[in-house]
């Protein structure tokens, strides 16, 4: 029983932060019907601002709270500067075009930030820095949870409200479910489209930089690669909760997560070596597509060809 | 989709090596002019740290020969080259390193992985190649021309197994090992081996690979068997996290690990977390041996930074290819391959080097206690025989065999095996108190 307790909140940290990057992936597919695959960098992008703010202003000298909560909210500005910034240059000028070129367009832009940080940083992975005092806390006779999972639920949980209350209780919100709904006749009713995708990019790209800096709090090893996996966890994840869906997203994240950790902690029970971590994922994504193509929450399809 | 585009590229990057023609380079044959020798290594990927020591020790070691004057009076040219960790980018690097620069014998790689990528180049080219710190069997065994002087795993993984079980007294053992990497699983193998030799039980085996992010699900499986020790026999990169992640889950068995976990970068991912965890070694920077000190002082006036084991194996290994063409008299490839294998008793930083017939040196290990950033000695543990490890669990009782098997790591050397005041006890193990750090 602890051991299972102890599971589920080792899957429930890992799906938080799956879930924070899947709710950029959900937000940009939901207005421009686009899988944004620079997505998954942006997180990686995140993670780095982080480490090197931590260290120009000071804050990796030891844990502090306002170090954290400075670097958190730092990284989350300069990752929404450049979701808006590959928006601007790379998606806006073939926003015209097929649908598959701004798909091409986006895995160029994944390799060019990869490429990009791998050139100028190196691939050997970089320690970043302990802002948070490491203490474990005993649940339920055994299973431990560290205040750097609770720092993961705590800020993902707040960050998921405050993002629910942008879309349904303010004007903006109110505009980006009028362009998910239709891009024209939002354009028609006076709404500045241009904007309102700007505007989504940056949350999104905000939400996966705050994923980054917390998984770095939890897993201190950060490299230009680290990206990769976890961006398509996150589109699967996605996909599992119903993409272009905003609590799918939340529901996929969790569900990814858990079901890895499961993998890794009871598959050799049954013969499954801890190795299929990953592949449990993408063997969902072929699940969901056979059986559910519209994910877990997701409406009935409006296909627009 | 990125795994294809990628695959393309070093396709295509392989393709245009094989295209160039063995032209003549730098090196190109004669017994005159500069020594080119090839170093090859990861300086830039996952285990660069791994890399950048090793090159560091070459570096100096080429220096010290060159201020010395040189090989039979031939200065020597180091021409370094990065595989980024990868292997396939070792077999491109060091078929360059063969073909373009002509080099007359290669040093190289820390990693079993990227060295087994790479041997069988060399092997074809006739071009001996040492490995200063591949410690799987296969690496040797890949051809006569492929030599090391670092001992092999079967000895590494015997010897921890032998500290847990008789110094720690653990009974119960759990293992997370790196799935992808030879090492790795080759390290596994010996421990497990030895460890039920010796009495005691693998209670749980989990595994990751190189890049996961997360251990805690490994983790917990094998908190819930409350093992006395767990072996993690992996690389510093993953360690340290995997160190961090199991203090967060509150587990208190120390984690026992090899040679891979000899990095500065260890402590910046790991932290406290990594106290009172034990590593094997090939030597300790504490010990006061005379070579050693002088080797330590020499490489932080170089460096900057105190050698760690990889940096003192890089440098052995370019000592032993000086010493061993030095006795050629050529730097033909069939004759140095010859005089590398008959290495008898050179006096290494890393203790006695003696190549077996198999070319793997015959050395002691340490075991070092991980304390506030410091690796502290604790003690050395000599081979019985390299062939069959650690057979018999009264250790001490079949220590009459090691002076005849491994003359090169008998205590008749004082001065340069890592523990002094030995010579009274030749003992499989010989104890000593945490020497004073520097």
């Amino acid at each position: 029983m602890d051991t299972f307790v102890q599971q589920l909140i080792n899957g429930l940290t890992i799906g938080a932060i799956y879930a924070l990057i899947a709710l950029g992936y959900t937000m940009v597919y939901g207005i421009l019907r686009l899988i944004n695959f620079a997505h998954g960098d942006i997180y990686m992008v995140g993670a780095f601002v982080g480490y090197f703010l931590a260290f120009q202003l000071g804050f990796a000298t030891g844990p502090s709270l306002v170090g954290l909560g400075v670097v958190l909210i730092g990284s989350m500005i300069a990752a929404a500067l450049v979701g808006m910034a590959i928006e601007r240059f790379a998606y806006r000028p073939i926003r015209k075009y097929a649908r598959m070129t701004t798909l091409i367009t986006a895995i160029g832009v994944s390799l060019l930030i990869e490429n990009l940080f791998v050139a100028r940083l190196g691939a050997a992975p970089r320690a970043f820095p302990q802002l948070l005092r490491e203490q474990s806390y005993t649940l339920f006779g055994n299973a431990a949870i560290s205040k750097s999972q609770i720092l993961i639920f705590a800020v993902s949980v707040a960050l998921m409200i405050l993002l629910q209350w942008v879309i349904f209780k303010t004007k903006v919100g109110t505009a980006m479910r009028a362009v998910s709904f239709n891009l024209n006749s939002a354009k028609l009713m006076g709404i500045n489209t241009d904007f309102i995708i700007s505007f989504t990019f940056a949350l999104g790209s905000a939400l996966a930089a705050a994923g980054g800096v917390l998984t770095a709090q939890y897993n201190p090893q950060i490299d230009p690669l680290m990206g990769i996996i976890t961006g398509l966890k996150a589109f699967v994840a996605a996909v599992l909760g119903g993409i272009g869906n905003v609590p799918g997203a939340v529901l996929g994240g969790l569900l990814i997560g858990i079901a890895e950790t499961f993998v890794v902690g009871y598959g050799q029970n049954v013969g499954v070596p801890t190795t299929f971590r990953d592949a449990v994922a993408f063997a969902i994504l072929i699940l969901v597509l056979l059986f559910r193509p519209t994910g877990l929450l997701g409406s009935t399809v409006r296909e627009k060809v | 989709m990125k795994r294809t585009l990628l695959s393309l590229g070093l396709i295509a990057s392989l393709l245009f090596v094989f295209a160039c023609e063995r032209k003549g380079g730098p090196g190109a044959g004669g017994n005159s002019g500069p020594i080119v020798i090839g170093y090859y290594g990861d300086l830039t990927g996952r285990t660069s740290n791994f890399g950048q020591s090793t090159k560091n020790g070459v570096e100096m070691a080429a220096d010290e020969i060159n201020k010395a004057g040189g090989i039979n009076g031939r200065q020597v040219t180091i021409l370094s080259e990065d595989d980024e960790g990868r292997p396939e980018k070792a077999a491109t690097v060091v078929t360059k390193l063969i073909d373009q620069d002509r080099v007359v014998a290669l040093l190289g790689e820390v990693a079993s992985g990227n060295t087994l990528a790479a041997a069988p180049k060399a092997q074809a080219a006739k071009v001996p190649m040492i490995s200063p710190s591949s410690t799987n069997p296969a690496v040797t065994q890949v051809g006569d021309y492929i030599s090391r002087v670092c001992f092999i795993d079967p000895f590494q993984g015997a010897v921890m197994a032998k500290f847990a079980a008789n110094t720690l007294k653990a009974k119960k053992a759990a293992i997370m090992l790196d799935f992808n990497s030879p090492y790795s699983r080759g390290l596994t193998e010996f421990f497990e081996a030895s460890f039920t030799k010796l009495g005691g039980q693998i209670v749980n085996k989990q595994s990751y690979t190189q890049g996961d992010r997360d251990y805690k699900g490994q983790l917990t499986a094998i908190r819930s068997t409350n093992p006395d020790v767990i072996y993690v026999p992996g690389y510093y990169g993953e360690v340290g996290v995997i160190a961090k992640q199991a203090k967060q889950l509150d587990i208190k068995a120390p984690m026992l690990g090899g040679d891979g976990w000899d990095s500065t970068q260890l402590w910046d991912l790991g932290g406290d977390a990594l106290n009172g965890d034990y590593i094997s070694n090939h030597y300790s920077v504490d010990d006061p041996s005379p070579a050693i000190q002088k080797f330590v002082a020499a490489y932080k006036a170089r460096n900057g930074n105190v050698p760690d084991a990889l940096a003192a194996l890089g440098y052995d290994a370019m000592m032993v290819l000086a010493d061993s063409i030095k006795r050629a008299g050529t730097t033909e490839g069939p004759q140095l391959k010859d005089a590398i294998a008959a290495t008898k008793n050179f006096i290494g930083v890393t203790g006695t080097i003696s190549l077996d017939s198999e070319r793997n040196a015959v050395k002691p290990a340490v075991v070092l206690k991980l304390q506030d950033k410091k690796y502290i000695y604790v003690e050395t543990i000599y081979p019985e025989g390299m062939s069959a490890p650690a057979t018999s669990p009264a250790a001490p009782a079949t220590s009459s065999t090691e002076s005849t098997t491994a003359p090169g790591s008998s205590p008749a050397n004082p001065g340069t095996a890592p523990a002094p005041a030995k010579a009274a006890s030749p003992a499989v193990e010989t104890k000593k108190p945490a020497a004073s750090p520097q």
